[in-house]
């Protein structure tokens, strides 16, 4: 059996294959861990905390959430000393999610209050553009641009929840190369990104019902595969 | 594009969901996580739940009461009621709340808005305005579950509101609360013009023409409380009717969708 097809099999049922796969949840004063938390226990995971490096060394998958603004959550990031590790990880393609302002750090930098960030894709963080109302708060449809086993088992046009005015805006070939999926909030802004275990969303998943479950769930199974094997065969995966 | 949402709202006591005139002739409706679960896996796209009593002594039960429901319902979660200061928000975002609803204590003290948006971010921060029309025209903010009148500006309190750092304004009319008269949509599209940040219309609902109505008017979200409970309509009805009307919706699913088994 192919890592693709045991990473979607393993989604659908619920409980990734061979235990419960250890994610880290990194704790940096940014964001509110409970609900991720908890939806992460949901879907099967054994839920882990990430203060430090140390805790990092028996987690299969990562995640990184985080609300408000990119200048007060580097500082924080940076009194973890998690900066550097966080690059190894990355840079070593281990599975990786960033939700929200988790995905947002991953860009050079934010316009919202000028913050260098973690420089991990190309591209800023910018204010959304043309949107009819600000915060874009709400469920909104996160249009695909191709098949990911992150979105196995979600229909096309599912809705997710959002709350966010800043998004990544992906720079250069490899940047544009990691779109993943585009949403319409006056303009179109890039939803998740995709560059072989490294994913990252701008919506919540802990908050968006049975599809964001389903997403955990299939980041979970990513997890467990060892992440890069997880894209050997995108092409096997329904999205 | 976005959905518009439909938020049920649960009225909270001492850690129950009640229901009655408010603090009058309360009846025990049952577990606020249970209710919110059904809510979620009839279609709700968010909860609120309101401390009515904001006693202290019902507040660690209403805390656990949003844990348990953060565990089940996996949709936004807001909490009114009770919070006057940034540790008193704090501690109901740790119990898992994404928003905090300040109400009366902003009008009190409207620097709290920036304090809290400061410290957690806009997009947890919802400030509810409780109005009632004025006789010669416009609208005057209420206080104290609308006893008590404030003389301010309802249009001028929400501009402000919203600058202070409220991510959204939870519009109440008090003069149509409760009565079934249908939302104040003079009122809505009058706030909906002036600020840029969504816009929850509440007060007034009867049925779901009354929903179709408000987003009409210029709400970005719908919120009720007596219609749902009473099971006058069921959530899925109410967003068929919006649907019909032309307006997007996210489609109801259950909360484990098959995610999990």
């Amino acid at each position: 059996m192919s890592p693709v097809a045991r990473a979607s099999g393993a989604s659908s049922a619920g409980r990734p294959v061979g235990g419960a796969p250890r994610i880290g949840v990194v704790d940096y004063g940014a964001g509110n861990l409970v609900s991720i938390g908890q939806a992460l226990a949901r879907v099967g995971a054994e839920v882990r905390r990430v203060r430090r490096s140390d805790d990092l060394h028996d987690v299969q998958g990562l995640v990184v959430p985080g609300v408000g603004a990119a200048g007060p959550a580097m500082r924080r990031l940076g009194r973890t000393g998690l900066v550097e590790p966080l690059r190894d990880w990355v840079a070593a393609d281990r599975p990786f999610l960033g939700i929200c302002l988790g995905l947002q750090l991953l860009f050079e930098g934010s316009d919202e209050d000028g913050a260098e960030t973690l420089g991990l894709l190309a591209g800023r963080t910018v204010m959304l553009e043309s949107a009819p109302r600000l915060p874009h708060i709400g469920w909104n449809q996160v249009e695909r641009r191709r098949a990911h086993p992150l979105f196995a088992g979600i229909a096309p046009a599912a809705d997710f929840y959002f709350v966010h005015s800043y998004a990544g805006r992906p720079a250069g070939t490899e940047g544009e190369a990691a779109i993943l999926a585009e949403t319409e909030h006056g303009r179109r802004f890039v939803s998740a990104v995709a560059r072989g275990a490294l994913l990252g969303v701008q919506f919540h998943p802990e908050r968006s019902a049975g599809d964001g479950l389903r997403l955990l769930a299939n980041f979970v199974a990513i997890a467990a595969e060892g992440g890069g094997r997880a894209r050997v065969r995108p092409e096997a995966v329904s999205c | 594009m976005l959905t518009r949402r439909v938020v049920p709202c649960l009225d909270v006591a001492d850690g129950r969901v009640v229901k009655g005139t408010r603090f009058i002739d309360l009846r025990d409706e049952g577990d606020p996580a249970e209710l919110a679960e059904r809510y979620v896996r009839e279609g709700a796209d968010e909860i609120v739940f309101l401390d009515i009593a904001a006693a202290p002594a019902g507040r660690a039960t209403l805390l656990d009461a949003v844990r348990r429901t953060a565990g089940r319902a996996f949709v936004p979660l807001t909490v009114g009621g009770g919070v006057h200061s940034v540790p008193e928000m704090r501690a109901v975002l740790r119990s898992g709340a994404d928003k905090v609803s300040l109400n009366t204590a902003a009008v009190a003290d409207p620097d709290l808005v920036r304090r809290c948006a400061r410290a957690f971010g806009r997009q947890a921060v919802v400030v509810a305005i409780d109005t009632r029309a004025r006789p010669k025209g416009g609208w005057e903010v209420v206080v104290r579950g609308g006893r008590q009148p404030t003389g301010r500006d309802a249009l001028a309190w929400a501009e402000r509101a919203a600058e202070l750092g409220a991510g959204e304004l939870l519009v109440t009319s008090m003069d149509r609360d409760g009565t079934g008269e249908g939302f104040d949509l003079a009122l809505l599209r009058a706030v909906a013009e002036r600020v840029s940040v969504p816009v929850i219309a509440s007060g007034g609902a009867a049925g779901p023409a009354d929903f179709v109505a408000a987003v009409r008017a210029g709400a970005d979200a719908v919120l009720a409380a007596s219609i749902f409970h009473r099971r006058i309509h069921a959530i899925a009805d109410v967003k068929a009717a919006m649907a019909r009307a032309g307006i997007r919706v996210r489609a109801a699913g259950a909360i484990g969708a098959g995610a999990v088994a």
